[in-house]
């Protein structure tokens, strides 16, 4: 289990970022944190993946606990080593391997026998059929969302128990959006994998997810079940496009700023 | 142009392409594990080579410290080269992480430097003529041609192949499929290729990023120690060894920075253009078998940007 205390974040020793960020993901369950451009969502899971430190970043207060051990102190590859995998925005492939190399890739750092390397691979293939005709092709020129299944796959090869997924949905169709959420859902419940997720597309984060945080300017200022959530008025407002009514919102009928301060500061 | 020459030239320049092309191979190791240009390949390739000379017993003098059969120094020599790597990893390089790559690659032309500078220190400027080599200069495999209607085609009417280019030749050829097998085939390799493209990913994984560069400088170590004592044979040990990269670099460059082929065909293109250069009547320009491979480069370079087997960079439109 993933227990983040009141983190503040630092990068390059001046800036402040995150503001006392406090979350926790159950074993076993899905989680997703909301806020738009700049909140600091994924400063949040650089800070507990340790990618921070490849970004000048720094953890200065609060801790980052995982199955009881602190991890705020460790190297990127000491983190997966404990069962953590972070899938960065942005779908970053190694282009110029193939798509099984790619998936190669994730399990490098295991001890694993070329057996159960084959085995996992398999698993991958189970999730995302269409991966295995693509099995040899240079990832580098498969369409976005193909390589966004490529991403997960890989991660899915370092058998974590927790992943932290990043906007996944990032520039990909509504239809392809429906079907990877489909699949990290699938992976959730099949293989018990606890999953943290970043979104900016609350409509399916809420949908996906069991439980909820949403940020502002760097702190969490609101969690709660994501059927909570979804009835309440303001996430209704700002990140689902509704009215109370449930009506499409007229940019005319609100100054929704004006109440948003409130979140802010 | 003197056409009797030309079929000797010929081999001869592929054959001393061999030296280049395992040398260009210890870069390119380095450009694919951490796509920094190593500047300093040129040096450790005279390190090695210094190194080997001095386990295989220095000056001879008597009061050395070791005096090693051939094989058990250059073997001595890699142990050295491959802690030498691990060294400049942690000591150089380490800090140099999140910084922008020109100026990792900065760093590497000041460790040219600085291994200049301790070689001269520690074994003074003098060229060692006395390199324990297997073969002589002078050994060769003649292959007599006889004339063609009364007249030569070839220089004193045999082919010469020498022992030491050859046996060079031979060492680099087998060095290059065996890094070919290593990056395709093995799960160092791979964490190799996956590190080249992008560090971070790379750590997301769980890769250690700084070993695999770690181990990228060891084993260029070892390839630049094995360059060395290959150009030793040939032309002795000094500190003048280094510039074999000025050579070496426009073979990199013409074969394609990422590529192990790239990397051979590379060095046996610039070692034909440098010695049929030597056998013309161009000649007469100073330094012009030097500046031969930098003409081809230069036109290969116009025809393809990412050299005879480089990657190309994926665009999606």
């Amino acid at each position: 289990m993933l227990k983040v205390n009141n983190i503040e974040v630092v990068y390059s020793d001046v800036i402040l970022v995150l503001r006392g960020v406090s979350l926790e993901v159950p074993d076993g369950q899905m989680v997703s944190l909301l806020g738009a451009n700049g909140a600091g969502k994924s400063t949040t899971l650089k800070a507990i993946s340790g990618l921070l430190r490849t970004q000048e970043g720094e953890v200065t207060r609060g801790s980052i606990e995982f199955d009881g051990q602190r991890i705020d102190n460790l190297t990127p590859d000491e983190i997966v080593r404990l069962g953590i995998v972070q899938v960065i925005e942005g779908r970053p492939l190694f282009q110029h391997l193939t798509v099984e190399e790619n998936l190669r890739t994730g399990a490098l750092f295991r001890s694993a026998s070329s057996k159960e390397i084959a085995q996992d691979i398999e698993r991958v293939y189970h999730f995302f059929p269409r991966l295995r005709d693509f099995r040899t092709r240079t990832s580098g020129y498969l369409s976005g969302g193909e390589q966004q299944m490529i991403v997960i796959g890989r991660a899915l090869m370092a058998k974590p128990k927790l992943m932290l997924l990043d906007e996944p949905s990032l520039g990909l169709a509504p239809m392809l959006v429906q079907d990877i959420f489909g699949i990290i859902k699938q992976i959730n419940e099949e293989s018990g994998v606890s999953i943290l997720l970043v979104e900016q597309n609350a409509n399916i984060a809420l949908k996906t997810a069991g439980y909820a945080y949403v940020m502002e300017s760097g702190r969490i200022v609101l969690d709660g079940s994501s059927a909570q959530l979804s009835q309440n008025a303001d996430i209704k407002e700002f990140y689902l496009g509704l009215t109370s009514v449930g009506e499409r919102k007229s940019y005319r009928d609100v100054k929704h700023y004006k109440r948003r301060k409130r979140w802010i500061g | 142009m003197n056409w009797v020459l030309v079929p000797q030239q010929v081999i001869n320049g592929l054959l001393n392409g061999g030296t280049l092309a395992l040398i260009a191979l210890g870069i390119v190791l380095i450009f694919k594990s951490s796509e920094v240009f190593n500047f300093a390949a040129g040096h450790m390739v005279m390190l090695g080579a210094f190194l080997t000379w001095m386990f295989a017993g220095g000056e001879g003098t008597g009061e050395e410290l070791f005096k090693l059969p051939l094989w058990a120094a250059v073997i001595a020599a890699s142990i050295v080269a491959i802690g030498i790597g691990f060294l400049i990893e942690r000591l150089a390089l380490r800090p140099m992480t999140g910084q922008p790559l020109l100026a990792i690659i900065l760093m590497t032309l000041g460790l040219s430097q600085v291994m200049e500078g301790v070689t001269t220190v520690a074994y003074g400027v003098q060229p060692k003529g006395n390199f324990p080599a297997p073969f002589s200069p002078s050994d060769a495999f003649n292959i007599p041609v006889p004339p063609v209607n009364g007249a030569s085609i070839v220089f004193l009417d045999r082919l010469q192949i020498g022992h030491a280019r050859l046996a060079t030749f031979v060492v680099a050829i087998i060095a290059a499929v065996l890094f070919i097998l290593f990056f395709q085939y093995t799960k160092t390799g791979l964490a190799m290729r996956a590190t080249s493209e992008n560090h971070e990913l790379a750590q997301s994984m769980g890769i250690k990023v700084s070993r695999v560069f770690g181990w990228s400088w060891a084993i260029a170590g070892i390839v630049a120690t094995l360059g060395g004592v290959l150009l030793a044979t040939l032309s002795g040990v000094s500190v003048s060894l280094s510039t074999v990269a000025l050579v070496a670099f426009p073979a990199i460059l013409l074969g394609g920075l990422e590529s192990f082929p790239g990397a051979i065909v590379g060095g046996l293109l610039v070692g034909l253009a440098q010695e049929i250069v030597r056998a013309s009547t161009v000649v007469e320009v100073r330094n012009a078998s030097d500046i031969a491979p930098y003409i081809l480069l230069l036109i290969i370079l116009v025809l393809r940007p990412e050299g005879l087997f480089g990657q190309r960079r994926i665009e999606r439109i």
